[in-house]
């Protein structure tokens, strides 16, 4: 796939997160391509030039391409457990 | 049911606590205070006469027919402007009555066609009817004299006609249209004998003048002056069948009322949920393409894209595709393997897709429209609220004082819920209109905006963070409820980030254009003016902030205290039928039905044992990347129901390169779609009168769609799925769509409380229906948020990377018109293309002087994506350096122009902004020109097997 769309992605949540401050924005950034990146988009940024990526962007692929799996930052990406009806993410 | 009008209680229901006891010809009956005698007696099974009353509008008492004695009152009062009192005795059929009613019936009759037995409303006729409970025998005034039986009709609007000499002024269209509608497109003209229904100004016919063609005055006539074509070209109908709209997201019922197997007409249905008893132009009329001649019935193949269509038996049609899919699978693997769900299709047929591609190809490549409208809300209402749905019913419109509409036009994308929004401001509610463009919200018949706020598109977070500052510094802030449903210290943070004056509307004006007292005095209006409704669309969504926008909407309505009780809330107004269920059916690549992760070992372990299958652990792909992992090669195969994404998604460039790029393209619809010009495969697909199942409205509620008539391809559309689903080894075996319902229920705790019988008892069922709620769940989040706190959510502005300069100068900004719908497979092929036949390009009047151009002539749009030709129209509804334009028509296919840029979260594009120029043009685009070409190619179809000659398609 087209690295600099995926690159331009993590950039995009990066920087939207960027506002929740430094630490915690790597934390969500990472959480969000985890829960939502098919694997060969993962592979592929993965196995990309970290420098490429804005500083939280990095930081976050860095953690995930050592194997992190980082708990739910928003609610977002905290999902119905099998029996929950809360949560719906309805387009 | 048998064929029979809806029963007709004359004047409107009343709601109020009190109550009242008279007697009606003997009868005691107990009403609300303020209900009409002429209503009480139909609901205590009397049957007053009447002609100028009807109960979908107030009472108007100009007939003289429905006449009552009432003890110790005066004079014979009329029953529908009389209000039932405590006590009173009331008689309806008297002597006295009788004469004076043949009085004034014989009056009516007298200037009337006695043509009954060749009229088109002959046993359809209200007037008809009336005689005769009256017990009319004779005129005594002779037909000689001064009549309009010469008058002739006006026959303009495709789907009714209006016929004066049947007419008899009644008035229930004019307040038809005044009260229901909203539009006042009619009045009576003139006075005394002179009196006419009119259509605008004298020059103007029904099509000519504003008339929507909602068809609120044909169903509120009582004779044959207001009648659709179709029942004068096949007849009245014998049947009615309860059933709900396939086109947008409000969800209308309607009865589908048939002869034989052919549809008449579509009278939308007095007890809808949604709608009750209103319609639009799209749902009430626009059904034609069902049975249009360019549907295709028949299955086709082709290897490649260049070779004409063959068609084929279904049997050979499913082995091809199930060959492909199963190579494919064995090559590449399960994850070069997709599919598209279809917002069109039921909550069954999309549940079943997903299965398809989970269970059958073993992939979670699976996504859906909603990808492309409103995956923003779903990211943005579930970080603030917990849970994404809407949080009202349509009905909760009616007790808002203030409505915040932004990015939304509804009334023309959601137009019968435009209608109520409209009652409730002719009511006395404020309006706020946050959008580019002057939308008929803003200043229509009797009713107008209390703020327009003309947004630079792309500014939207800046605008509602603005908003919210004022709020919280003008300590307008609904601390009470803050402090009692939210996260608080997270309320502090938020309020301290929008207290900064770089968000102040003063400062930020320079970005939205939005002069600064305007934004503030909305933001005191909306805090301060009484329940706060916000209502929103994809002019919110389809921005690279999009779901930044939902969650800055989100905090408004918790700043305010405006969630949890009829009349607030937070409103997403959903495009599609039934985009809602399908989000619900878990059409999405990452999570299973009932928004579960697919991650969640406990979940795939449900699905895995119920199914008898493994499910991939790993998200799948949303639909751009699907087409970016194909034009890298190692996506292969697609199965797309009900979806036209060549024409419907941005970039059409993109689109068509990852279409090309795949070895195996099946498309299942009713016709050869833009999409189907890059297919190998053809499936028929079965609309929605051919089919059971449910779709689920913008309000969450779970409603039926039933089969009225067979399908024409044969099968409906989830049989197909089951045809595709065993030929590459699975063993499914639904014999109707209740079953499928039965396994939704099994697997989903939403829907646990839901099935057939439920459904199509005619029972309100808004999801959630389970244990805790059994009937649903009208207005959600009422004693708390669904899950925890309320949170508030920092949203700092980041501006789009799409920014005019020297070459594209101007913004384009897209959208619907009320006559078309999405992509305009459907209503192209109808009657209403004669509103809007060619897309066209909105702009402003400087800014098409400057370029030299005039209202009509050809221009050329173009961004850095592509460029396409049109027709502009000069207007100022849009703000200088602001384009508009809609994507209904393939030969235009403005998504050419638009970009790829998405919504940072959800991928969502961004149409609503995009950089343009738009220059004088003289001719059609290259890119229309190669277009035209392939899709001659594209769309041939062999006559049969051996024979060299072929046919377009259309």
């Amino acid at each position: 796939m087209d690295i600099n769309k995926l690159r331009r992605m993590a950039d995009q949540i990066a920087t939207n997160f960027a506002a929740i401050g430094h630490d915690n924005a790597v934390l969500a950034t990472a959480d969000h391509i985890n829960k939502f990146w098919d694997p060969r988009m993962k592979a592929q940024i993965f196995a990309d030039d970290r420098s490429a990526l804005s500083a939280i962007a990095g930081l976050a692929i860095e953690k995930l391409a050592r194997g992190a799996d980082p708990a739910p930052q928003t609610r977002a990406t905290q999902f119905n457990k099998v029996d929950e009806v809360g949560h719906s993410d309805a387009g | 049911m048998g064929f029979e009008r809806q029963k007709d209680f004359g004047t409107p229901e009343v709601k109020s606590d009190e109550t009242v006891t008279l007697t009606i010809d003997g009868r005691e009956i107990t009403v609300p205070a303020g209900t009409s005698v002429m209503r009480a007696a139909a609901e205590s099974g009397g049957d007053i006469p009447k002609l100028c009353a009807t109960d979908n509008v107030k009472s108007f008492g100009s007939c003289r027919l429905c006449l009552v004695e009432i003890e110790g009152a005066r004079g014979t009062p009329a029953s529908c402007t009389t209000p039932a009192a405590q006590g009173m005795v009331v008689k309806t059929q008297t002597p006295r009555l009788q004469k004076l009613r043949k009085g004034v019936m014989e009056l009516y009759i007298s200037d009337h066609p006695l043509d009954c037995l060749t009229c088109s409303a002959n046993n359809d006729c209200e007037l008809q009817d009336q005689a005769a409970n009256v017990g009319l025998r004779d005129v005594r005034y002779g037909y000689e004299g001064a009549n309009h039986l010469s008058k002739k009709a006006d026959t303009s609007n495709p789907y009714f006609t209006f016929d004066p000499s049947k007419c008899i002024v009644c008035s229930r269209c004019v307040r038809a249209c005044d009260e229901v509608q909203g539009t006042f497109a009619l009045t009576v003209d003139g006075r005394g004998f002179a009196s006419m229904i009119s259509a605008g100004q004298t020059t103007d016919d029904f099509l000519s003048s504003e008339c929507v063609s909602c068809g609120a005055c044909v169903q509120a006539c009582p004779t044959a002056t207001l009648q659709e074509k179709s029942v004068k070209e096949i007849g009245t109908p014998e049947r009615a069948v309860v059933t709900t709209c396939a086109y947008c997201g409000v969800g209308c019922t309607f009865r589908a009322e048939m002869r034989g197997e052919q549809l008449v007409r579509m009278v939308p249905w007095k007890d809808g949920k949604a709608n009750h008893g209103h319609s639009c132009v799209k749902g009430r009329f626009a059904w034609g393409y069902a049975n249009h001649k360019d549907r295709i019935t028949k299955p086709m193949i082709r290897e490649n894209i260049s070779d004409p269509w063959q068609e084929v038996s279904w049997e050979e049609a499913i082995q091809f595709s199930a060959d492909k899919i199963t190579a494919i699978k064995a090559e590449h693997g399960a994850r070069a393997l997709g599919g598209i769900t279809s917002s069109r299709c039921t909550n069954e047929e999309t549940f079943l897709v997903q299965k398809l591609i989970r269970a059958g190809f073993g992939a979670n490549n699976v996504d859906t429209c909603a990808r492309v409208c409103h995956s923003p809300t779903g990211y943005g209402l579930s970080t603030t609220f917990g849970t994404s749905a809407g949080t009202q019913d349509f009905d909760s419109a009616m007790d808002t004082d203030v409505f915040l509409v932004i990015g939304a036009n509804p009334t023309d994308a959601h137009p019968v819920f435009g209608s109520r929004i409209k009652k409730r401001l002719r009511q006395g509610a404020k309006m706020i209109v946050v959008d580019p463009r002057r939308i008929d919200l803003v200043k229509s018949p009797h009713i107008e905006a209390a703020h327009h706020l003309p947004l630079q598109p792309g500014t939207n977070v800046a605008v509602l963070t603005s908003i919210a500052h004022v709020i919280v510094t003008e300590g307008l802030a609904a601390e009470d409820f803050i402090r009692e449903r939210c996260d608080w210290d997270e309320y502090q943070d938020w309020a301290r980030f929008v207290a900064d004056e770089k968000h102040s509307p003063e400062f930020l004006e320079a970005v939205t254009k939005v002069p600064a007292h305007i934004v503030r005095e909305a933001a005191r209006l909306f805090a301060t003016g009484g329940n706060g409704a916000i209502y929103y669309g994809l002019g919110v969504t389809e921005h690279s902030q999009g779901s930044s926008t939902v969650m800055a909407i989100a905090n408004l309505a918790m700043v305010t205290g405006n969630i949890g009780r009829s009349g607030v809330g937070v409103n997403p107004l959903r495009g599609q039928n039934n985009v809602q269920g399908a989000c619900d059916m878990g059409s999405f690549p990452h999570e299973l039905p009932g928004y579960r992760h697919i991650a969640g070992q406990e979940v795939r372990e449900l699905f895995e044992n119920d199914w008898g299958v493994i499910l991939d652990p790993e998200p799948g792909l949303r639909i751009p990347n699907m087409l970016d992992a194909a034009v890298d090669g190692s996506f292969k195969a697609i199965y797309i129901q009900g979806e036209d994404i060549l024409q419907s998604d941005p970039d059409t460039h993109h689109v068509s390169a990852g279409l090309a790029a795949m070895d195996c393209v099946i498309v299942h619809d009713l016709f050869l779609n833009e999409t189907a010009n890059y297919a190998h495969v053809f499936l028929p697909g079965s609309t929605f009168l051919e089919k059971e199942g449910t779709f689920t409205n913008a309000e969450r509620r779970i409603q039926p769609v039933r089969k009225v008539m067979e399908p024409a391809n044969g099968y409906e559309d989830w049989e197909v799925t089951q045809l595709l689903a065993n030929a590459i080894g699975c063993d499914w075996t639904y014999t109707h769509a209740s079953q499928i319902l039965d396994e939704i229920a099994r697997l989903t705790p939403t829907f646990a409380g839901v099935n057939w019988a439920r459904v199509t008892s005619g029972e309100p069922l808004q999801w959630p229906v389970n244990d805790k709620a059994p009937q649903g769940s009208p207005i959600m989040h009422v004693d708390g948020f669904v899950r925890g706190k309320g949170k508030f959510v920092v949203t700092e502005y980041v501006p789009t990377d799409e920014k005019t300069g020297p070459r594209f100068p101007l913004l384009l900004t897209t959208g619907r018109i009320l006559s078309q719908y999405n992509v305009g497979a459907q209503t192209r092929r109808t009657g209403n293309n004669i509103w809007h036949s060619e897309d066209v390009l909105e702009i402003h009047p400087t800014d098409a002087e400057n370029r030299g151009l005039a209202d009509g002539s050809f221009a050329r749009l173009a961004s850095r994506a592509g460029e396409t030709t049109l027709r502009v129209q000069v207007t100022d509804r849009v703000a200088p350096g602001v384009v508009y334009t809609t994507f209904h028509h393939p030969d235009t296919q403005a998504n050419v122009v638009t970009t790829d840029n998405s919504d940072w979260a959800t991928n969502c594009p961004e149409y609503k902004v995009t950089a343009v120029q738009v220059t004088p043009s003289n001719g059609p685009s290259e890119w229309q020109e190669e277009y035209a070409d392939l899709t001659a190619m594209a769309r041939r179809i062999a006559n049969e097997p051996g024979r060299e000659e072929l046919e377009p398609a259309e």
